[in-house]
């Protein structure tokens, strides 16, 4: 009998899960910050489903209203990439270890 | 165009490494490095979904400029925003995350073709249960994280709005959303689908409301873990390991941060969730409202005790972001160091308004990072420092929480700043802190009380010093 590969989906989601919930724990609290720009960011990966959307119209018609609604998630997506990642970068650039020279 | 397998495989990497760039989280020095990976991720995620569509025509354009309008203004927003305004940037960011999830699900549905999902009316029994849950959840995200986000820049009182019913109203709520899904799979009708994002938007405003300013930390971790479950409940509809493995990732990286939050303040995951904390308090708060003699200071005598001392540690709070005092912060405490004074910070997990928030406001002013402790590690030293220096925290520093069992706050983890041998406290008055508790701190013998707003004070201090 073949398995469903939505067991194969569900599998990898909760592996992951446990995985997050190991990494998590090893990140520094004051790092949290930064952390949790950077889960922003990086779940703005719907992206990939808001980019099949917005292509899904055909060569006459761009826009359908399944399509705009695509390329509206695509905008938001977007915001919260660039925004997401370069604000955690912005951050993280801060963080600074004691300068040798000064004890 | 390239094969479902290949394109399978390389959102298996973008995959893993966004899980790198969590990993390099673990310490300052890596951080960097793991940001890169995160956005080497995308990069590919991205491509790859360009080069599986193999569609270049009139839409990929769209997609672009799309892409560029949506990135542009992200960009914009991540440069100009102050750091003392992260909070409301972070609870921004989650709605806009809800928001596209909520899009993507109804793209999907108005169109299961494009998706391989099957037909309008006739979807896939599997994609739609996943699809309404994906939708439902990003739709409670994004509401609740738009109340976050006014509650945090002010806009709306910070103070619980509760009323009569409001939890039975919620729970008939939450289960007529299970009841809307149910019957959406086995009607397929459009109506009902409109129907549960309704009702969704409207939970998550509810759910929010009753929650005050202070118990933030807890609302911003938990709408972060939310909007990880909205992406893998999409990531499941659009059958996409990166979307799964994403979302799984954040949904945990939220939940854990939401539980480290909560035993910060000592209290349940639901005692914060149901709401209305300080509200019910008053009662406690009044039995102790004897004058009690406070001393009080100035600029002077608090450099004074500190150009005397040998150890300094600084206990930062929420009130040095809203003063914006970071900066004066570090100033006073760079002459404090040339005069051969040991200076750390001490960080209680909820101080601030999200977790972390009080290491990035420092780190902005240049204080080195191996300076500033966690609570574990440094509770043991104030009984060796000479001054503590209290500048916007409160709560988190009320020895009741050690010694008064009827406190509402009693059991919290709080900084033992009374064992110092002199206590300076920075605050604009005697008021009590969010837990509507008086700070038995205040009226000890050894607490010097400096009633200004802190970034004047902590600049006269400096003068004075």
């Amino acid at each position: 009998m073949e398995i469903d590969p939505l067991i194969f989906r569900l599998s990898i989601f909760i592996l992951s899960i446990f995985v997050g919930y190991y990494v998590v724990w090893s990140v520094t609290p004051s790092l949290h910050t930064p952390l949790m720009s950077v889960t922003n960011a990086i779940s703005s990966v719907i992206i990939v489903g808001a980019i099949i959307a917005g292509l899904s119209g055909n060569v006459n018609s761009v826009f359908n209203i399944s399509s705009i609604f695509g390329f509206l998630a695509i905008a938001l997506a977007a915001i919260n990439i660039f925004g997401g990642f370069l604000v955690t970068q912005r951050m993280l650039a801060m963080y600074k270890k004691k300068k040798k020279d000064k004890k | 165009m390239i094969s479902a397998n290949l394109s399978a495989i390389f959102y298996l990497v973008s995959g893993v490494l966004f899980i790198l760039a969590l990993r390099g989280l673990s310490s300052p020095e890596t951080s960097r490095q793991g940001n890169f990976f995160g956005i080497l991720g995308m990069i590919i995620a991205v491509t790859v979904t360009f080069l599986s569509t193999g569609n270049f025509s009139t839409g990929f354009v769209y997609v672009l400029i799309f892409i560029i309008v949506g990135g542009s203004i992200g960009a914009f927003i991540a440069y100009r925003i102050p750091m003392t305004a992260m909070p409301e940037l972070v609870a921004g960011f989650h709605s806009l995350v809800g928001l596209a999830a909520v899009f993507v699900a109804i793209s999907a549905f108005l169109n299961p073709e494009a998706f391989n999902l099957g037909y309008p009316g006739n979807i896939k029994l599997g994609s739609l249960i996943e699809m309404s849950i994906g939708a439902a959840v990003g739709a409670i995200t994004f509401s609740g994280s738009i109340i976050a986000f006014l509650k945090l820049q002010g806009i709306m009182s910070g103070s619980p709005i509760t009323f009569k019913g409001q939890h039975p109203l919620n729970a008939v709520i939450l289960i007529s959303i299970i009841v809307l899904i149910y019957l959406l799979c086995s009607t397929q009708s459009s109506n009902l689908f409109w129907i549960l994002l309704a009702v969704s938007f409207l939970i998550g405003f509810l759910l929010i409301i009753p929650i005050g300013g202070a118990d933030m930390p807890v609302v911003i971790s938990m709408l972060n873990s939310y909007s990880g479950w909205a992406a893998a409940g999409i990531g499941f509809t659009l059958e996409n390991t990166a979307l799964i493995i994403t979302g799984a990732l954040v949904g945990s990286s939220g939940a854990i941060l939401s539980y480290i939050m909560c035993k910060g303040m000592n209290r349940s995951f639901f005692n914060v969730i149901l709401g209305g904390f300080g509200a019910t308090d008053e009662k406690s708060s009044t039995s102790s409202k004897e004058q009690r003699p406070v001393k009080s200071g100035n600029a002077d005598d608090a450099a004074f005790l500190m150009k005397n001392a040998s150890s300094v540690i600084i206990v930062p709070g929420y009130g040095m972001a809203v003063a914006q005092a970071q900066h004066a912060l570090r100033e006073m405490v760079d002459t404090l160091k040339k005069n051969d004074i040991k200076v750390s910070y001490a960080i209680h997990p909820v101080a601030g308004r999200m977790p972390g928030h009080m290491n990035v406001l420092l780190a902005e002013a240049n204080v080195p990072y191996d300076e500033v402790f966690e609570l574990e590690e440094i509770n043991n030293d104030f009984a060796n420092a000479d001054v503590a220096f209290v500048i916007g925290a409160n709560d988190v520093t009320n020895p009741v929480a050690k010694t008064d069992p009827q406190s509402p706050i009693y059991g919290m983890p709080v900084l033992d700043v009374e064992k110092c041998k002199s206590v300076l406290f920075v605050k604009r008055s005697l008021s009590p802190g969010y837990a509507g508790i008086d700070n038995d701190l205040f009226y000890k013998e050894n607490t010097l009380m400096l009633f200004a707003d802190a970034k004047k004070m902590t600049e006269d201090i400096t003068k004075n010093l």
